[in-house]
């Protein structure tokens, strides 16, 4: 595509691009809509509306990792990626069953420890369904007009979601309620779930281990450079295809873990939610910075505050269009994102 | 006569010649092999070409966009929608129950170009602040359009009817210029005749006369300053720009007459439908058509057509008579217990057969772009295009690309 | 002598790093104008911000009396700039003769709707535009080959056909970026020979060159880049013998 570069000093109002000061206008319009609404409603509700928000954000969080890693990249949208997430919540069921997992039966240390083995195997598998869908349907494509890919996307896409539509059915899918069901105070007669908490815990972990990971690690660094400039990172000796490869399996198994996530936490699945929740993830990861992974994580709690405060203020009904109004505008108005993009420099 | 000869003789050759006239001899002879074969209950086949018809309009229109143009929009079923509902608006008594207090009742062919229009200008709003971004970004911004516009149809209940939808919409009134075998008058000029559920034929005769037209004003683009701009702006973007192609305004209006066709079928099928709601609008349209121009050949129309008439007689004939065909079939060869259906899950095999759906989409896509990208009847050009390999000298790294 | 391009205080920065530096000089009428330097002294940039693909952090482009700073590339191309690319750029599957008729998309008048529906004016521009683009591609010796694909050309034809179809948008002034890369000497005296005709057509020529002798040849005046910089500006003699060129390209002699 045609970028021009254009100089950025001109124009400037209170030292903003004058976009940047709509977009803080519009901000401020929303805040001024909702205050009347939060107040009416108590600071109890409040609380509740936030501590979902977090939840819910860290499971985005978790999703637009993915997306953002991949495409910074090889600067593709892996469209198929929020269904791998799906695919997480469906092929952990059977293994909760496997590790002697139930509802109501299962408690404390015992559920800690049928837990980790859930978590790595499922984990492990949607990371090589999405190195699959890599090698298979993007690959072959890497020097093909833009439109393929994107289309094979769609395609990988459409596929795991009529696989799971197949596996499943059309109807919603009960996930085990395992996790503790306490309350924990925190003072002012507000409380937060013990759930809330722990999945909250768990995304925060592997955060903090990705982040390690790509900082610290010979592969992590391999991917950044790849990141940065395929073409010297392949003179300097790099395996391309490898740590692509890579890319792909760390963010689905980041998504993976969120669906076991997404299904301890409310309990029902539907083979199509990847389709919703991988935009939500996806508006996350632009908005936060494409490319930039401390930006899809800050995007991914965002947009969970951003949905729930929707929901719970305005209307459920009108949640999706705004957020998806949201990436939108994000994309046409500030498509560095919050924290700015990293994509490869060409 | 002889120059229709000569014009035979030159095409004889020409694949896109031979599937339009094949096109064309089918269009015209299966109402009449519809009414044969199911001894005079062929309506609802007549009504299903019809449909068809619909959505071999909407192929055509998204092969202007992804075709020639080169932009993928992923919902293309948000203009589908517009006009649907615009029309439904506007020929129904829906206004009387809105804040308007009034139900206007738009005459059928000026609803049609009223839906057209709005759909055009949604697209040209929608595409002036999105059609500068790359290839991705525009994709999935048409993609959050596709989600948000039935989205915003169903919550505006005081003027879209809400979850209901619009019923009771004005059925099409057609002229009767022609006495002849549908209308049982001798020889008359007179009244307009009421298109219903009855008339199934009608609708089909007209469908079938729009993509006519629709196929000859398209083609003449293709032929024409803006095909080969859209040609240009395709495979080189900054050539293109450096040509002095406004690729933006090209783009444009590309992404506006896409959203124009998609409008002015979505007003028709609203009026055959008599019903609109916005359930009927969702991605899996767009992925629909998107499919439908993939396999039968982008950038092509005769292959975009075949592709529509393809899938969509396999989408809502073939799939959904499955079920019962596969049950008997397995019954057949002793495989009867596959038919009985798991309240824990298993719905039979013919069901699932039904449900294969979105499998095939996405099949077709992935297998389609990895090993025909050209689709069933390719372009001349296209089919170079798509699956030639790096050649030295044209090849080299392109500085301003992104 | 009357200038036809004007460069003003141009520079173009890409975050930290200055790619043209402050740089000025006049093109005038007619003439053949060349911009020389070694590699990655910031020539195609600024031919980028003649031609609007970039927008520069400073300075002024002017063009036939009008100021062009920053308008967008079709913009440039229909005030009466073309240019041709250093590593070619065809629409490698339409063919030879579609590539050309594509130059005069910017000079036609049928719009959308005398597309649609094939009106006269429609009818008659496209006869005239298949004329004249014939006509250029007898200019450039390529009329036999006009039904293949560009892509199916020699190298050299290649080239000359980016001329014809930059030719095609009417310009009063041709931008031919390394237009000889990777040329024989034949080829070369083809080249020169080209370019003298294109200068019949009153067309001012200006190129990005490094075949020094070409250069030397065919141009009236040379500018001279390094690091972004001009380093120098004269007739071909002046700038042979100037030493700060001659360091540009070898080195500080010992």
């Amino acid at each position: 595509m045609l970028e021009r570069i254009r100089s950025t000093t001109r124009g400037r109002i209170l030292g903003l691009a004058p976009l940047d000061l709509i977009g803080l206008l519009v901000l401020a319009a929303a805040i001024i809509f909702v205050i009347p609404r939060v107040a009416d409603r108590g600071a109890g509700y409040l609380a509740q509306v936030i501590v979902f928000g977090i939840a819910l954000g860290a499971i985005y969080a978790l999703v637009a990792l993915g997306y953002t890693m991949v495409y910074g990249i090889v600067e593709l949208i892996n469209f198929a990626h929020g269904d791998v997430f799906t695919l997480g919540a469906f092929i952990s069921l059977p293994l909760l069953g496997a590790f002697g997992l139930v509802e109501d039966k299962s408690h404390g240390i015992g559920l800690l420890l049928g837990l980790i083995p859930v978590f790595l195997i499922t984990m492990a598998l949607c990371a090589l369904v999405n190195v699959a869908i890599e090698r298979v349907a993007y690959r072959p494509l890497r020097n093909a007009p833009r439109l393929a890919p994107l289309i094979t996307a769609i395609g990988m896409s459409s596929i795991l979601e009529g696989a799971m539509f197949l596996w499943r059915g059309p109807f919603n899918i009960h996930y085990p309620d395992l996790l503790p069901a306490n309350q924990i105070p925190i003072g002012g007669g507000v409380t937060v779930s013990a759930k809330s908490v722990i999945i909250v815990g768990v995304a925060i972990v592997l955060v903090l281990a990705l982040s390690l990971f790509i900082n610290r690690s010979t592969l992590g660094k391999a991917m950044r450079a790849t990141a940065q400039d395929r073409d010297a990172a392949q003179l300097m000796g790099i395996n391309i295809n490898a740590t692509i490869a890579t890319t792909f399996f760390i963010g689905a198994a980041l998504a993976g873990a969120g669906g076991i996530i997404y299904g301890l936490y409310f309990g029902t699945l539907t083979a199509f939610l990847g389709f919703t929740v991988g935009l939500y993830a996806f508006t996350a990861a632009v908005f936060g910075g494409i490319g930039n992974i401390p930006g899809a994580a800050l995007g991914g709690l965002l947009i969970g505050m951003f949905s729930q405060f929707s929901d719970a203020y305005v209307d459920t009904a009108w949640t999706q269009v705004l957020i998806f109004a949201l990436l939108i505008l994000v994309l046409v108005f500030r498509p560095s994102g919050l924290l700015g993009m990293r994509v490869p420099e060409k | 006569m002889n120059r229709l000869l000569a014009l035979a003789r030159a095409n004889s050759r020409n694949p896109n010649a031979i599937a339009y006239a094949a096109m064309l001899i089918v269009a015209l002879l299966y109402p009449e092999v519809a009414q044969f074969i199911t001894g005079g209950n062929g309506d609802a086949l007549v009504g299903l070409a019809a449909d068809a018809g619909v959505f071999v309009l909407l192929a055509i229109g998204l092969n202007v966009v992804v075709g020639f143009a080169g932009l993928l929009d992923l919902g293309y079923a948000a203009f589908f929608a517009i006009g649907a509902y615009t029309y439904a608006m506007i020929a129904s008594n829906e206004l009387a129950t809105s804040p308007l207090h009034q139900a206007i009742h738009v005459p059928f062919w000026i609803a049609l170009f009223v839906g057209l229009f709005v759909a055009a200008l949604a697209g040209a709003l929608l595409g002036a602040p999105t059609l500068r971004l790359r290839g991705d970004y525009l994709a999935i911004v048409t993609l959050g359009f596709g989600e948000i516009v039935p989205r915003v149809y169903r919550n505006l209940n005081v003027w879209t009817g809400g979850v209901f939808g619009i019923s009771a919409i004005d059925p099409p009134t057609v002229p009767r210029w022609l006495g002849g075998p549908w209308s049982g008058d001798p020889f008359g000029f007179l009244t307009d005749l009421q298109l219903t559920s009855a008339n199934l034929t009608g609708f089909y005769i007209v469908i079938v006369v729009i993509i006519i037209g629709v196929v000859i004003l398209v083609n003449n683009l293709q032929r024409s300053r803006l095909g080969r701009a859209w040609m240009a702006v395709r495979e080189d973007e900054t050539a293109a720009a450096a040509t002095g192609v406004n690729t933006v305004n090209i783009k444009l209006l590309a992404f506006a007459i896409g959203a124009s066709t998609s409008g002015f079928a979505g007003a028709f099928y609203g009026a055959k439908l008599s019903v609109v709601n916005s359930d009927q609008f969702s991605f899996t349209i767009s992925i629909t058509v998107l499919s439908m121009v993939v396999l039968g050949g982008m950038g092509n129309i005769p292959g975009a057509m075949i592709g529509g008439i393809l899938l969509y007689f396999i989408l809502y004939k073939f799939l959904p008579d499955a079920p019962n065909q596969v049950a008997s079939l397995f019954q057949s060869v002793g495989l009867g217990w596959l038919n009985n259906t798991n309240p824990n899950g298993w719905p039979g095999i013919g069901e699932e057969v039904n449900r294969l759906k979105f499998i095939i989409f996405g099949l077709i896509l992935v297998l389609i772009m990895l090993y025909r990208p050209q689709g069933l009847l390719p372009s001349r050009a296209r089919r170079q295009e798509l699956t030639h390999d790096e050649v030295a000298g044209i090849g080299a790294p392109r500085e301003l690309q992104s | 002598m009357d200038s036809i391009l004007s460069v003003q205080g141009l520079t173009k920065r890409f975050g930290g790093l200055v790619a043209v530096d402050n740089v000025s000089f006049d093109v005038n009428r007619g003439e053949v104008f060349a911009l020389i330097g070694p590699n990655g002294a910031g020539k195609t940039t600024l031919f980028n911000c003649v031609t609007g693909f970039f927008a520069p952090s400073f300075g002024e482009v002017t063009f036939d009396g009008h100021d062009i700073t920053g308008r967008k590339p079709h913009q440039t191309v229909k005030a009466g700039i073309a240019r041709t690319f250093q590593n070619i750029r065809l629409f490698d599957f339409m063919s030879v003769l579609d590539n050309v008729r594509l130059g005069f998309h910017s000079r036609m008048h049928s719009q959308v709707w005398d597309s649609l529906l094939k009106t006269p004016l429609e009818r008659k521009e496209e006869a005239d535009v298949t004329e004249r683009a014939m006509e250029l591609l007898r200019f450039v010796g390529l009329e036999r080959r006009r039904e293949d694909q560009a892509r199916n050309l020699a190298y050299g034809q290649q080239r000359r056909l980016e001329i014809a179809r930059a030719m095609a948008t009417q310009p009063k002034l041709l931008l031919l970026d390394e237009p000889a890369a990777g040329f024989t000497p034949q080829e070369k005296v083809d080249l020169m020979k080209l370019v003298h005709q294109i200068l019949d057509k009153n067309i001012t020529v200006f190129l990005i060159e490094h075949d020094m002798r070409l250069v030397m040849g065919i141009s009236q005046k040379i500018v001279v880049l390094d690091h972004g910089e001009k380093i120098a500006e004269g007739n071909p003699a002046e700038v042979r013998s100037n030493p700060r060129v001659i360091e540009a390209y070898l080195g500080k002699s010992a």
